[in-house]
């Protein structure tokens, strides 16, 4: 099977607007997806069916919301390949995800003069929670750099990866680059110095087959809302040998067992990490979203977006004065086209291209320590679903030419 | 369609004195042996502004502008070289005071000492833009202060 993007689309009610009066050219899914109707269905089932708050309930509301919640739990686990439900983590995204490894495992498991390995592309999520551990228990970060086509530099793995590390935090797929990172051979490095690997996946797990157990990673953090689900619900995979022994990230109601005056003691996990009432209609919405990108088989997801991506490229590559950035070959890169053209801010190039009902990114993309890499002040950005086609890139050059025309200087002949 | 906010016009941001003065910047050659540096950077969209500053007998004798940056603000600290080289600083302080205000009130009457900056009130009009417009401005009024502090360098953060 093949992806069949006309019928996909009719799936995506928002695909049917328009933006200042042109057909919708929703290009900006590194950020946020688009829902089907079946997951805002989902949503609108839960809060007109079944709406309880969950785990404590005896009445059949709170059962059937539970048992939703934690179906879910298990669909999450079987789409990753991860052991067992119990192994997953409901948080509210990628970066409480992550802030919850930094804090209930960092703190607890790290002391002065141990080393976290990141690399020079990491989302802000992905460094900033190591940067304020690092400080509070005198760490040291090392930063694997890339090379000139955006991929991981081989020998920085080799130099990092040692003795003194505890941890490699490292994102599977860019966000601005769209590189595809070896983690695999990261997490072999890694596990054979007795570090353990934490896996971004905010943009991995929507778009490629994920599999904890291939890639052998010991906490993988990733969103619901960058895969057709909703906003407000995130996911934790850890081993459930490293959740037993790690410290509680929140506390109060859901997380405890026993309560008393001066003292409690833990619920089991993965709930002792879940405290407060969840997103639970969201969290019930997430399955609807699991359902789909199950049934269209992330294989095919993959091979879609791989076909995006060179199209895209093939054209893009023919814009007088572009610069793309991230790997050449569409092997190792996700569905991500980063780009800059000469005498065209990005800014400018957005407010242009969304005039011409275009939605794409421009900034630095949460990557600040990126772009100095690569010595820019911010990049467009195209990114690319399963909703998309190849037709759609006709709005985007458009877009581009219109904006080359109204910024670049008028070239002078001299008469 | 959720649309009670009107459209603004397209062609409100996108002047043609703004784009002459973006394909065009005025004093864009850096000055030598400024009184004072003020660096302007703005870290969310990441616009960087250098302006070198002369004073002579209470007034801004000569200015130059330098940076990475969109349209907008390219075009505002290229205007606002050609308005401020040769006004004491008692009035650079007012115009800053003057434009400040036009950014944040899109409807309002642009005093006619803002001269060519009329160009970009449409700005006012796009919230996530105004900020490209005020950075070499509020640069600026750091490297008056600056000036008046005795110093040299300046670095302002938006």
């Amino acid at each position: 099977m093949t992806i069949d993007t006309k019928r996909i689309r009719e799936d995506f009610p928002i695909l049917k607007r328009e933006v200042h009066g042109k057909p919708l050219v929703y290009l900006d899914n590194a950020a946020t997806t688009q829902k089907p109707q079946v997951v805002i269905d989902a949503l609108v089932e839960y809060y007109s069916s079944y709406n309880a708050n969950i785990h404590r309930g005896i009445h059949a509301l709170a059962e059937e919301a539970t048992g939703k919640y934690e179906a879910t739990r298990q669909k999450v686990a079987d789409f990753i390949g991860a052991p067992d439900a119990s192994n997953i983590v409901f948080t509210r995204n990628t970066t409480e995800s992550i802030n919850l490894v930094a804090q209930a495992w960092g703190r607890k498991f790290l002391s002065a003069g141990d080393e976290i390995v990141l690399s020079t592309m990491e989302h802000h999520s992905n460094l900033v929670p190591w940067q304020i551990l690092a400080k509070e228990k005198g760490l040291t970060l090392r930063f694997i750099d890339i090379d000139d086509d955006g991929q991981l530099v081989a020998a920085d793995i080799e130099r990092y990866i040692g003795e003194k590390t505890k941890l490699v935090a490292i994102t599977h797929m860019s966000n601005v680059l769209g590189t595809i990172n070896p983690v695999r051979e990261i997490a072999d490095r890694a596990h054979q110095h007795g570090a353990l690997v934490l896996l971004d996946g905010a943009q991995s797990v929507p778009h490629l087959p994920v599999d904890v157990q291939e890639l052998d990673c010991d906490f993988l953090a990733f969103s619901a809302h960058k895969m057709l689900g909703p906003t407000g619900v995130g996911v934790l995979y850890a081993r459930k040998e490293l959740l037993e022994e790690m410290d509680p990230f929140m506390s109060g109601g859901e997380m405890i067992r026993r309560v008393e005056l001066e003292e409690s003691t833990w619920n089991d996990v993965p709930w002792k990490f879940e405290a407060g009432t969840p997103n639970i209609g969201d969290v019930c919405a997430f399955s609807a979203s699991l359902d789909y990108l199950s049934d269209l088989g992330m294989e095919n997801v993959r091979a879609h977006e791989i076909e995006l991506v060179q199209e895209a490229v093939r054209r893009l590559q023919n814009v007088p004065g572009i610069t793309i950035y991230g790997p050449e070959s569409a092997a190792s890169k996700g569905g991500v086209v980063a780009f800059n053209i000469e005498d065209i801010h990005p800014h400018d190039l957005g407010t242009v291209l969304d005039r011409h009902g275009v939605a794409i990114r421009a900034g630095h993309h949460c990557a600040q320590p990126l772009m100095k890499r690569l010595d820019v002040v911010a990049t467009g950005r195209a990114s690319f679903y399963v909703y998309n086609e190849p037709t759609e890139f006709d709005a985007l050059i458009e877009g581009i030419e219109a904006a080359a025309r109204l910024f670049r200087a008028p070239v002078h002949t001299g008469a | 369609m959720p649309q009670s906010i009107p459209e603004p016009e397209f062609d409100e941001l996108y002047r043609e004195l703004i784009l002459d003065h973006y394909r065009n910047p005025r004093h864009s050659e850096p000055l030598a042996d400024a009184d004072v540096v003020a660096e302007g950077y703005n870290p969310l969209c990441g616009d960087e502004v250098e302006l070198r500053i002369d004073f002579k007998n209470g007034s801004v004798s000569d200015l130059s502008f330098g940076g990475r940056g969109c349209s907008i603000s390219r075009a505002s600290g290229s205007i606002m070289t050609d308005l401020v080289i040769g006004k004491p600083v008692a009035d650079v302080r007012k115009l800053s005071e003057l434009f400040n205000k036009m950014m944040t009130d899109p409807e309002a009457e642009v005093p006619e000492e803002l001269g060519d900056l009329e160009a970009l009130q449409g700005v006012a009009k796009f919230p996530v833009r105004v900020k490209c417009a005020t950075l070499a401005w509020h640069t600026l009024e750091d490297g008056l202060k600056q000036r008046d502090e005795g110093g040299h360098a300046v670095r302002h953060e938006e």
